[in-house]
């Protein structure tokens, strides 16, 4: 029985997961939307950020949130030298799409058997205070674990909207992203522009993936669960919008509980696709799209 | 040597393959041919539209599930032959293909890929909610001790995945050398430039679609009884997904030998690499040796074998 | 103007890219077998009207009648059969082919649409239109090879093997040699001969007072002359477009 109380509920969780997805996915908004990378392979660098949290947390206690954030220069620059070894195969000759495309599947199965040779197949998690307890007011019962995460993306979020907006670097990212032909006329090097930006992309992965795993135990798999998830909050965010990527992630979060609070958790892979199939039908542009 | 047309020699090999399956008692090599065969069959199909057209398709497992639960239903309903399973198996997965292709390849290629990934994905998920398959404990098909005319069933299913492959290779190489073929080349160049001069390009995409996700349905529909017991996870393992675009890629995309030469070679070593180490090692391979070769050798072994022989002829010349 | 009905009528052609017009109410009719140059300034949306004929891209409003038959809402590639063949300014070959290989597309997927009883086949007539644009002994090259004077020759190739009954040739003589322009010249001519109308869109006013009956000017996505060459570039407004500032 799906009562109004346990709608609401879901409607709040879905939000606060919705929040949490508009982190895992604002990586794609800046490679696919922005670059034209279609790095499927962003999923399971959110699924390393999740293991280096682990192995942090389980060593030597640490938080694992504060954990990726120290970690996020590493991410960067791991994301630097993806997009070195891409660049000079693929992008620079021009005949880059169908062998990226693959180029990136394969690092997607390199990473994620890596992982699973290295940590098996079992699920794993972390300890830290906001695990296990609740907030609540009314009738609303709100997990801290959720909470947390929620808070930390939208702080990212809000982060490198200022970052695209307001700074220099940022400013000259998102010019690259409307007419690279333009600003390489006028003397900017457009490809350490792409670099960075791509470094900064990865960078979000690696901090998603500690949100992800004080939301939920992971193993070296779960990223396939989030590409269907991630592209179609992308592309129903209009393709490198921002704030189109945060109303979309917000708008799956709570489509998707609800969902799984009417047919049962099982179905909520689904919903994703579901979204991805009908924007492209209907409004390939996306929300936020002209 | 013009006078004997090529399409005699994939026959004449499948021929070969079956007189030697009539000799050869030991079922192991049954077992490993039937896996080889069944990536012949997915690589070649693949091939049809990513190697030809260049639209990429992450979903090969999500076509090849559809063709293994198109035989369970069949199974539960009345039991069919198993070429009813694969003919049944075969037009559903194409007309799931139309639906995605219709739906997505109006759009930049890059939303196909994407949505055939997450098909996969989402198709397991239906079959994991479906209980009249089994959802999540999955279905053990009971498969017959013999067949008249076989030694053993694991023979039949050899012999029928050999035919299989023979069909999908014979197609591929019809396709390229037709029109249809022509017209994918000039879609894979430069779509505009082929849309202006005349090329219907969607509705060859869609076509090719077709084909390529019928013959990988074809070639799940006899997986049930092949594994005996099937589970959502592997029929939608995406290890179909990255093996069918991993073995063209290193065959060579541009020509319909480019796909069984990949096949072979990957599904040889993975059927060696099963036995003596772990599986996952097996993907980690395919991952390895796709980046490997659509970084240093972009054209795949076909393209390497004709640069080499190329150079010979220039040498000879000079 | 002749009372002949027009083989191409567009009416109120507008195209909008985000806020800015690239076409505003453009309206355009070419009669069989005429001649006509499409002129004005860089960025005056020639390029994107020869779009939105070709059906390349979609006008947003307006209307196309070609041979009679409304075919604004048809795509591309049926254009091309019903005869409407353009050119790309930036030449698009389809690199993995042979030069002849280029040609066999148009005329294997267009050309047999309304070829009329041709005997020849397909090698042989793309070698005929090979030789005609100066290409013959490429072509059994690979197009990927080819220069860009070449790629420029291929694309007018490529599109007279389309068979067309109008062609639309976008800046096909930019960066060739005076004499390269002149052959070229003398191909369109030959072509129009045949009965085939033209558009050439061409900066180089020498090959457009050569070769035009017509003149069309766009400026700023508006048509702000349209008249025999000789009254177009005495118009002082088109001077203006051209010289002024
Ligand atoms: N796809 C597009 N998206 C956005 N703007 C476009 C697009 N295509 C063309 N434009 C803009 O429309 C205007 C007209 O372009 P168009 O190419 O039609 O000009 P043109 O007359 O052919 O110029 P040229 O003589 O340089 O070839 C230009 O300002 C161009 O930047
Ligand atoms: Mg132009």
């Amino acid at each position: 029985m799906v009562t109004f109380n346990l709608l609401i509920n879901a409607v709040v969780t879905g939000i606060l997961l919705g929040g949490f997805y508009a982190a895992v996915t604002i990586g794609v908004t800046i490679a696919f939307g922005m670059l034209d990378i279609v790095n499927i392979a962003h999923p399971v660098f959110i699924i390393m950020g999740s293991f280096v949290a682990y192995i942090v947390n389980r060593h030597f206690g640490f938080d694992p949130i504060l954990t990726v954030i120290v970690a996020a220069p590493l991410f960067f620059l791991l994301g630097i030298a993806i997009f070195r070894f891409y660049y000079a195969a693929f992008e620079s000759s021009g005949k880059g799409s169908l062998r990226g495309l693959a180029f990136f599947f394969g690092i997607m199965f390199v990473i994620e058997v890596t992982l699973l040779l290295a940590f098996g197949v079992d699920y794993r998690l972390v300890q830290t205070s906001y695990i296990g307890p609740n907030i609540g007011f009314a009738h609303i019962d709100l997990p801290l674990r959720m909470v947390v995460p929620f808070v930390g993306s939208m702080a990212l979020v809000s982060g490198l909207y200022i970052f695209f907006g307001h700074t220099f670097i940022g400013r000259a990212i998102m010019a690259v992203a409307q007419d690279e032909f333009a600003l390489s006329l006028m003397a900017v090097d457009t490809v350490a522009v792409k670099q960075l930006a791509f470094g900064v992309a990865i960078a979000t992965a690696g901090i998603a993936g500690g949100f992800l795993i004080v939301i939920q135990p992971v193993d070296p798999s779960l990223g396939r669960e989030y590409i269907g998830r991630v592209f179609a909050i992308c592309v129903l965010g209009g393709l490198g919008s921002i704030t189109g990527t945060v109303i979309a992630a917000l708008i799956l979060g709570v489509v998707e509980t609800i969902t799984s609070t009417i047919f049962g958790p099982s179905w909520a892979p689904a919903v994703s696709f579901a979204a991805l199939l009908l924007t492209l039908a209907i409004r390939p542009s996306g929300i936020m799209g002209r | 040597m013009r006078r004997i047309p090529s399409w005699i020699w994939p026959v004449l090999v499948a021929l070969f393959i079956l007189a030697l399956s009539r000799v050869v008692k030991n079922e192991y090599y049954m077992f490993a041919g039937y896996v080889v065969l069944q990536y012949i069959v997915l690589a070649s199909a693949w091939n049809i539209l990513g190697g030809y057209s260049g639209y990429v398709n992450f979903g090969s497992a999500a076509f090849f599930g559809i063709g293994a639960y198109g035989a369970v239903v069949l199974d539960k309903l009345w039991q069919p032959p198993l070429v009813v399973a694969i003919v049944f198996g075969g037009i559903v997965a194409s007309l799931v293909g139309l639906v995605t292709a219709y739906l997505t390849l109006r759009l930049r290629g890059v939303f196909f890929a994407i949505a055939t990934l997450a098909l996969a994905i989402v198709l397991q998920t239906l079959v994991m909610n479906w209980d009249f398959v089994g959802g999540p404990l999955g279905y053990y098909s009971v498969r017959p001790d013999s067949i008249a005319g076989f030694p053993s069933y694991v023979n039949y299913l050899f012999v029928i995945m050999l035919g299989l492959a023979l069909i999908a290779v014979l197609v591929a190489r019809a396709i390229e050398l037709s029109f249809i073929g022509r017209g994918l080349a000039a879609i894979r160049d430069n779509e505009l430039a082929a849309e202006c001069c005349g090329v219907p390009t969607l509705r060859l995409k869609v076509f090719a679609t077709m084909v390529s996700g019928g013959l990988m349905g074809m070639a799940g529909a006899p997986f049930p009884y092949y594994i005996t017991y099937l589970d959502p996870n592997s029929a939608f393992s995406l290890a179909y997904g990255i093996n069918s675009i991993a073995m063209p890629l290193i065959g060579g995309m541009t020509h319909w030998i480019g796909p069984v030469i990949g096949a072979v070679l990957l599904a040889v070593i993975q059927q060696v690499a099963t036995v003596t180490i772990s599986s996952e090692l097996n993907l980690m391979i395919v991952g390895v040796l796709l980046i490997s070769f659509i970084t240093l050798a972009p054209n795949g072994i076909v393209g390497l074998f004709e640069r080499y022989r190329q150079k010979r002829q220039r040498r000879l010349s000079t | 103007m002749t009372t002949q009905s027009p083989l191409l009528d567009a009416m109120s052609i507008r195209k909008r890219f985000g806020g800015f017009v690239a076409l505003d109410a453009v309206d355009i009719a070419i009669r069989p077998g005429e001649r006509v140059g499409l002129i004005g300034p860089n960025g005056s949306g020639k390029s994107t009207l020869v779009n939105c004929l070709s059906g390349a891209i979609s006008s947003d409003t307006g209307t196309i009648r070609f041979d009679g038959r409304a075919i604004e809402r048809l795509p591309a590639h049926q254009r091309t059969r019903l005869g409407i063949v353009r050119t790309f300014q930036i030449p698009l070959p389809f690199t993995s082919m042979t030069v002849i290989g280029n040609l066999t597309i148009p005329l294997r997927f267009a050309a047999r649409h309304h070829a009329v009883g041709g005997t020849t086949n397909d090698v042989e007539q793309a070698l005929l239109i090979l030789e005609d644009v100066g290409l013959r002994d490429k072509a059994h090259e690979p197009s990927a090879g080819l220069t860009q004077v070449e790629l420029r020759k291929l694309e007018l190739a490529r599109a007279v093997a389309a068979r067309p009954k109008l062609l639309i040739a976008d800046e096909t003589m930019a960066g060739l040699s005076n004499s390269e322009v002149d052959e070229i010249i003398l191909l369109l001519f030959k072509l129009n001969e045949q009965g085939i109308a033209i558009i050439m869109i061409e900066h180089i006013m020498r090959a457009v007072m050569a070769f035009s009956q017509r003149a069309i000017v766009l400026v700023a996505g508006k048509k702000i002359a349209d008249d025999t060459t000789d009254v177009v570039i005495n118009n002082a407004e088109v001077v203006r477009a051209y010289l002024g500032e």
